[in-house]
């Protein structure tokens, strides 16, 4: 269990322009990417010996490698389940460097993800596989929408502890306050108000249009090295003090309707108990978070998922202003995918590296540990970031 | 083609799931039933997942449940479908959940552990899906 504890760090970080048409090809985007979080870390597109992306990516690992220059490669592996590959990648790479499969692993995701495919228009496919006749159940319905099958389990949360549309629209204030003073944000010196929550219209009740996370184009890229070669890189470590997948029984992507209990993200409870096993910590020892903010709603139940605060109690925690710069777990401390960029929780992992380094536009006071996690109503997983 | 014309997506058909919408074509909400152990599960699968059996028959619902969670669908609209669209998760008397559609309601007086009943939705190219309605 404490195989992966300290092993490897994220030592390079790059992202691309955030925008609504970045006009480039993904490929574009992501070997721009790429170079950048190599060049952060101090080496050369020609040491990556190993690349990790998600299934949802349009560009294959060989097309990176061939663009950017990379070197030799003997790890390239790709993770399933949309946004709930964020940790997962690293997680691929993480293990390919403890195993001395590679050196240095990139984890990249580039996406056109407002001028092209968009999330918010639905699924949809013509070849049967099981994972299409299980979305079947929702699209001959017109339940098509990330939207639509977060909003059935945010409702049955929040009727069950009482949650008001003012409690969700509390974390999207406190994370638009935040990219408010970060230049790569969608949310850039655009402030929200609890008024212009409240009148922002109703997509799927009870989520309205800012309880949602932007679409966006650009990329992300990570290097992953070995713990004790990081240290001689360029940029301070970020070690990983333990990093983890999980899926749960009854796990579902995204309508996991059929579990006994609806209020609580069984597979986030696991991942809880296994990165805070992992690394030897608990909630209490961590400083911060980026926490996976496709909705808000996710971000209030992961705060009783990971511990810091009892069922039902995450509404008080955040009306308290437990997720702001001087509260007790600043959280997505970039604006986070709902006032930064969706470049499905990558952009959330560079931000987590940021807050390790002391480097986030929104620096709090000290940060010693962050926690991590992926995409929420799917197979997911978390990771703990720590000082060298 | 006028939207009007335009019909909902269809579900893909395969092994484990035409025989639920064969079902529904013939006026009957079917609910999968282990033959190892009699436990009932839905959406279909292929094997049990308490004893692994993959021998199965399936019960006709009696359609009666309550209303176990639900959303309003207000936007994006798709061709094909009503709004604002009422989706509920109705928790059926034989204990297994489905998904599916509200009709005969108002969006602001769906609720929680409201009484509903299955009523058959024909539409007009003829397909036939289970909707619900407030129990009368």
């Amino acid at each position: 269990m404490k195989s992966l504890h300290n092993k490897a760090a994220i030592a390079g970080i790059g992202c691309t322009e955030f925008s609504k048409a970045s006009g480039r090809s993904e490929l574009s985007l992501a070997s721009e990417a790429v170079v950048a979080a190599v060049t952060d870390a101090g080496l050369a597109p020609s040491e990556i010996d190993g690349l990790v992306s998600y299934t949802l990516d349009p560009t294959d690992e060989i097309e990176v490698a061939r663009s950017v220059g990379a070197g030799d490669l003997t790890f390239f592996s790709k993770v399933n389940y949309g946004g709930g590959a964020a940790v997962g990648v690293v997680h691929q790479a993480v293990m390919a460097v403890a195993t001395g499969q590679a050196n240095n692993v990139v984890v990249y995701r580039a996406m056109n993800g407002r001028s092209g495919q968009r999330n918010g228009q639905g699924v949809s496919g013509q070849i049967v596989t099981s994972d299409l006749v299980h979305w079947s159940w929702y699209q001959v319905y017109g339940m098509l929408t990330p939207g639509s099958w977060i909003a059935m389990i945010a409702n049955k949360y929040m009727n069950k502890y009482d949650v008001t549309a003012e409690d969700l629209g509390h974390v999207a204030i406190s994370q638009r306050n935040y990219a408010v003073t970060n230049p790569r944000a969608f949310g850039y010196q655009k402030p929200l108000t609890m008024e212009d929550y409240l009148a922002s219209k109703m997509i799927a009740s009870p989520l309205r249009l800012y309880d949602f996370c932007q679409e966006s184009d650009g990329g992300c890229a990570l290097l992953i090295t070995s713990a004790e070669r990081a240290v001689g890189l360029k940029q301070k470590p970020a070690v990983i003090r333990g990093i983890t997948q999980a899926s749960t029984q009854g796990q579902e992507q995204m309508t996991s309707f059929y579990r006994n209990e609806l209020s609580t993200l069984p597979e986030m409870e696991l991942a809880a108990k296994r990165v805070y096993a992992q690394s030897g910590l608990q909630a209490s020892d961590i400083d911060a978070a980026c926490l996976y903010d496709a909705f808000t709603s996710e971000v209030v139940m992961q705060l009783e998922s990971f511990g810091f605060c009892g069922p039902g109690e995450a509404k008080d925690f955040i009306k308290e202003g437990g997720l702001d710069i001087d509260g007790r777990l600043p959280n997505n401390t970039h604006g986070g995918l709902l006032s930064e960029a969706y470049i499905h929780g990558l952009n959330n992992i560079a931000e987590a590296v940021r807050l390790i380094r002391g480097e986030s536009t929104n620096q709090p006071k000290g940060i010693e540990h962050v926690l991590v996690s992926s995409g929420v109503g799917v197979p997911t997983g978390a990771m703990i970031l720590g000082q060298s | 083609m006028s939207e009007s014309l335009v019909s909902r997506i269809k579900p893909v058909l395969g092994l484990d799931n035409k025989w639920w919408w064969d079902q529904a074509a013939e006026g009957v909400l079917a609910i999968q039933r282990c033959q190892g152990c009699q436990a009932l599960r839905h959406p279909p699968r292929p094997m049990c997942d308490q004893c692994q059996s993959q021998e199965w028959d399936f019960i006709s619902a009696s359609g009666k449940g309550t209303v176990c969670s639900f959303t309003v669908l207000h936007h994006p609209k798709f061709p094909g479908y009503d709004y604002p669209l009422i989706i509920v998760l109705v928790e059926l008397t034989e204990g297994t959940r489905i998904t599916s559609q509200l009709t005969g309601c108002e969006p602001d007086e769906v609720d929680f552990d409201m009484p509903v009943e299955m009523v058959m939705q024909r539409d007009a190219d003829g397909f036939q899906l289970p909707y619900f309605r407030p129990s009368q």
